[in-house]
């Protein structure tokens, strides 16, 4: 049980980097040097609780650390620390995380500089009206230019980098410079203790033992255990069951004043009961007016997942509903393939987040799946007026009811050493691009790109981390719908349509795009016994075609009775590998091979 | 009548020395200098008494002695495992008794004493007819000395085979078949004609997996050469009657038909696997691989067996289909069923045999020449 803290002793922030430039180490060592969390029971990545993250050093879900720091001043403050995503994916997370908190950490690898993905987070933090700090990471490396940076930070961003904070968040150099920076130079919380409770809601998931924990950060008023609240945006109304802070597992507290932020629990059953960017007040003498709210997140990019072994479909069903119960950006619906039979069209908030989620259904749930092409939303124009969204290129319509077909487009940002600059241009006009912007900040180019979201959803930052040798950064934000010439390619194997394999091209691109499809399918469709035609077709005109042979010779030269149950086992294990894979007709295709075959070498 | 009578009883007697080891070699051999023979000796009979024991009244179809090199072994030490096994099995009348030899000039010093002893049949291990290749291959002979050896072996056994090894490196299809055709020359009338694989485990395998293995043929060649050896042998006179074993008619290796027709055999001495069908169910036997341990358990327990293990009606079925397809003459389809209990799917069998791969005589089944070139797949395509 703790006393409400006062205003002017509480500091709440996050802290902006790119990937890699060492934000969750920065949070580990605050935890650390404050004593938050005992040493023994610290662990790298301390926040990202998730496999997942720790594995891939990502960060997924917005998580949230309270702090005691007694700073110079002799007083102890209290600083809470939303440690946010870092990748486009999860913008929509930043966003909201951003409103919660008064200030921002800028944290900037002191050898690489300012990346893309920073400079989208940043900008956030300057729209929700954030005091940002400058943090320069890895000074301590050889190759660290702080001077440099400094300026980069001033040319790029356009804020004041002269006082920027030099640390090694590795070595814990400047740790104290930072928390002090944080009591010295963000600003305390406002908020009224006396008028009505107004809390956002920032964020909401699911715990297997305390079932939805809601986040929330408080306006005005106090909220205490035991009181009656209501969701303004939903109007449903709950007894607070249990009120916590994290640090970061969770400690009870009493009650929660302006500027605070914590978790309660009030018997809700399901994450979607919760709307992100809702405000949460009492359900007697409520405030008036709600906090502005948050649009949803959108689902852009959509895939089939399809159980390997039919069998398992329900447990995929049970899996995906769990996964939803604490996911909301992520929808699914039932879809039948000819080719994979039962599965779910899921819609993701981007690549990662579809890859992460696939992992999750793999690795938490035991489930062999197969990834369909990842696909954008087009809206098709109807010829009576109707516009229809297509989730899947498989369902495309007859072209003859079909008006036109609009897709969406991106703003990409695209942050690169001059060297590579050509070849990144290069990249971005072979995706129909069209450029917007081209400057440079000291050696390295900002290219501003209008990108059709298709062809990048699916490797287009594979090819810019491969043609940059990983020194490019890149992020985008959608940008709306645009008309263009798209028709559906589909893929033949031995005569057969596949339709997982169904793309939406653009018409001037076929030709191309289906010759590198069939010719990556000869190279993943393992021979066979008889060979077989791979076909890529705009309707019935075939646009481009290859022919696997015949597998010729696979034969054990010795079999006699000491090889028998060498052999044998050899034959079993291959057999098992055959049935992972599914049939057409009759060929069978590798499950890799759905997703591999989009992926363009050039 | 049992199942395992439709092949046969055989022993499998192995000998796990040699006088240096190949490069592509993975069988279980060892090189070792002091090998007390007589030791040997006593342990090689105890295990016949044990499996004699096991198999009492049956009627013995053949021996064969394989390694290792059992031309390393003292023709005394032959002679007095076969006094052993003629003692304790009734003996087919057409018996035979084959043994593993190199082509070198000791062995063949040896054969008049196997044949006394009883051998009846020669297997050569020649593997190529050109001394660089030889060399290659880690073969202590050259070929003159094989040559040599084959006429003296010719001379005293009734029946010889001998071993070659093709796609071996840097070989062209021309340079192969001019060797076959040499090797037809002589007047043989059994042959085994194997591609050379690269095992785990071997120096060819580490070389292999570190790139250092070059001039390996490429799929098209390797299969280019498979397939016109079997025409080749075929205009001979030399037929596949399997996979890669050629021979005039009524000179195929009864021992070997045993597996390949999934009949019951012992195996004795280290590394020697068995197939014993005993009280209505079939085991799949094992011993220890290493010389020493094996000699040891032997003497100490009375039993070299390392693993006694039922095989289910499924992988009953599944050794049936996998060494019966090798063979020309193919496999019984109602055995089959009878084996393990399901039949071979019609559908599958239908499309195998669409594309060429298949034929059906009555109950019988067997690969064609395309389709035993690539049988592992159709193996894969008719498991269960």
């Amino acid at each position: 049980m703790r006393p409400m803290t006062q205003l002017d002793l509480i500091r709440n922030f996050s802290i902006v980097a790119h990937i890699d430039h060492g934000k969750s180490t920065l949070a580990d060592r605050l935890i650390q040097s404050t004593g938050t969390v005992a040493d023994r029971d610290m662990k790298a990545q301390m926040l990202d609780s998730m496999d997942i993250e720790r594995e891939r050093g990502i960060t997924i879900k917005a998580n949230t650390v309270r702090i005691e720091y007694p700073a110079k001043d002799g007083k102890t403050y209290v600083l809470n620390l939303i440690d946010t995503p870092g990748h486009v994916d999860f913008a929509y997370e930043v966003s909201r995380s951003m409103r919660a908190v008064e200030g921002s950490l800028l944290v900037v690898d002191a050898s690489q500089g300012v990346e893309a993905q920073t400079l989208a987070n940043v900008y956030q933090a300057i729209d929700a009206g954030h005091e940002i700090v400058p943090v320069l990471n890895k000074i301590d490396l050889p190759a660290a230019e702080p001077d440099r940076v400094k300026e980069q930070i001033e040319d790029v961003i356009g804020i004041d980098a002269s006082g920027a904070i030099p640390i090694s968040a590795k070595s814990g150099l400047g740790i104290p410079d930072v928390l002090e920076a944080i009591v010295t130079r963000l600003p305390a919380p406002k908020g009224d203790r006396d008028a009505p409770l107004k809390a956002m809601l920032v964020d909401s998931w699911y715990d297997s033992y305390l079932g939805v924990v809601v986040m929330i950060r408080v306006m005005d008023g106090v909220v205490r255990k035991g009181d009656r609240i209501k969701m303004m945006q939903t109007g449903a109304v709950y007894g607070i069951d249990k009120l916590a802070v994290l640090k970061p597992q969770m400690v009870d507290i009493a009650e929660l004043g302006p500027g605070e932020i914590g978790v309660l629990t009030a018997s809700i059953k399901q994450v979607r009961d919760t709307r992100v960017g809702d405000t949460v007040t009492h359900e007697r003498k409520g405030c008036a007016a709600p906090l502005p709210g948050f649009k949803p997140a959108q689902p852009v990019v959509f895939c089939g997942l399809f159980p390997v072994d039919a069998n398992d479909f329900e447990a995929l069903r049970d899996a995906i509903e769990k996964l939803t119960l604490n996911d909301a950006s992520f929808s699914s619906e039932m879809e039948t393939s000819a080719a994979l039979g039962f599965g779910f069209r899921c819609g993701f908030l981007g690549l990662l987040h579809l890859e992460v989620i696939r992992d999750r259904l793999e690795r938490e749930y035991d489930l062999d799946l197969i990834t369909t092409a990842p696909s954008v939303v087009f809206h098709l124009h109807m010829r009576d007026g109707e516009v229809r969204e297509l989730h899947n290129p498989a369902d495309m319509p007859d072209l003859t009811y079909v008006d036109h077909i609009e897709e969406p487009r991106i703003k990409a940002t695209i942050m690169v050493p001059d060297a590579y600059l050509g070849d990144v241009l290069k990249l971005c006009q072979d995706r129909r691009g069209i450029q917007m912007d081209l400057t440079y900040a000291g050696s390295r180019a900002m290219v501003v790109y209008d990108l059709p979201l298709a062809e990048v959803v699916f490797d287009f930052y594979d090819r810019l981390k491969s043609v940059t040798k990983g020194y490019a950064s890149f992020d985008y934000q959608i940008m709306g719908y645009r008309e263009d010439f798209l028709v559906k390619m589909s893929i033949l194997v031995n005569d057969e349509p596949v339709d997982a394999l169904s793309t939406m091209v653009h018409r001037d691109r076929a030709e191309a795009r289906g010759r590198a499809m069939v010719e990556k399918l000869k190279e993943l469709i393992p021979r066979h016994m008889f060979k077989i035609p791979i076909q890529a077709a705009i309707g019935a005109r075939v646009i481009a075609r290859e022919t696997l042979s015949a597998m010729r010779k696979d034969v054990t030269a010795k079999c006699y009775g000491g090889d028998a149950t060498r052999k044998k086992k050899l034959l079993e294990k291959q057999k098992a590998g055959k049935k992972k894979m599914r049939q057409f007709g009759k060929v069978e295709i590798p499950q890799t091979a759905f997703i591999n075959a989009l992926k363009m070498d050039g | 009548m049992e199942d395992w009578q439709h092949g046969g009883f055989g022993l499998y007697l192995h000998w796990p020395f040699c006088a240096s080891k190949c490069p592509y070699c993975d069988f279980n051999s060892h090189v070792a200098t002091d090998i007390d023979q007589n030791r040997w000796n006593r342990a090689y009979l105890s295990e016949i008494d044990r499996i004699g024991q096991q198999t009492q009244g049956r009627v013995l179809n053949t021996v064969f002695f394989g390694g290792g090199t059992p031309s390393l072994m003292d023709p005394e030490l032959v002679h007095s495992i076969l006094e052993r096994i003629r003692s304790t099995w009734r003996l087919a009348n057409d018996l035979e008794i084959t043994l593993e030899a190199n082509p070198g000039s000791v062995e063949a010093g040896r054969f008049r004493g196997y044949s006394d002893a009883g051998v009846n049949r020669i297997s050569m291990g020649v593997q190529a007819l050109n001394d660089a290749d030889l060399r290659r291959l880690g073969r202590l002979h050259t070929v003159a000395e094989a040559r040599s050896a084959f006429d003296i072996a010719r001379s005293v056994f009734d029946r010889v085979n001998f071993d070659l090894i093709y796609a071996r490196q840097d070989q062209t299809l021309a340079a192969w078949k001019a060797e076959l055709a040499e090797a037809l020359a002589m007047a043989i009338d059994h042959f085994s004609l194997y591609q050379l694989t690269i095992e785990d485990g071997t120096a060819f395998g580490a070389r292999h997996a570190a790139g250092r293995l070059r001039g390996l043929p490429e799929d098209d060649l390797s299969a280019d050469m498979y397939l016109i050896t079997q025409d080749i042998c075929e205009s001979a006179g030399l037929p596949a009657y399997e996979v890669s074993n050629h021979a005039r008619a009524g000179f195929e290796s009864r021992h070997n038909l045993i597996y390949w027709r999934a009949g019951d055999y012992a195996g004795i001495g280290p590394g020697a696997h068995g197939r014993l069908t005993l009280g209505g169910k079939r085991w799949a036997t094992d011993t220890p691989k290493s010389p020493l341990g094996w000699l040891a358990q032997v003497e100490k327990t009375g039993n070299g067996e390392s693993l006694r293990d039922q095989i289910d009606p499924r992988g009953r079925a599944i050794e049936y289909l996998m060494m019966g397809l090798r063979l020309r003459e193919g496999l019984d389809m109602d055995r089959y069923a009878d084996l393990g209990g399901t039949a071979l799917d019609p559908e599958i069998l239908a499309q195998l045999h669409d594309i060429g791969m298949t034929e059906t005589e009555g109950h019988h089944l067997r690969a064609t020449r395309n389709g035993r070139a690539v049988l592992n797949a159709v193996i894969r395509e008719l498991m269960p």
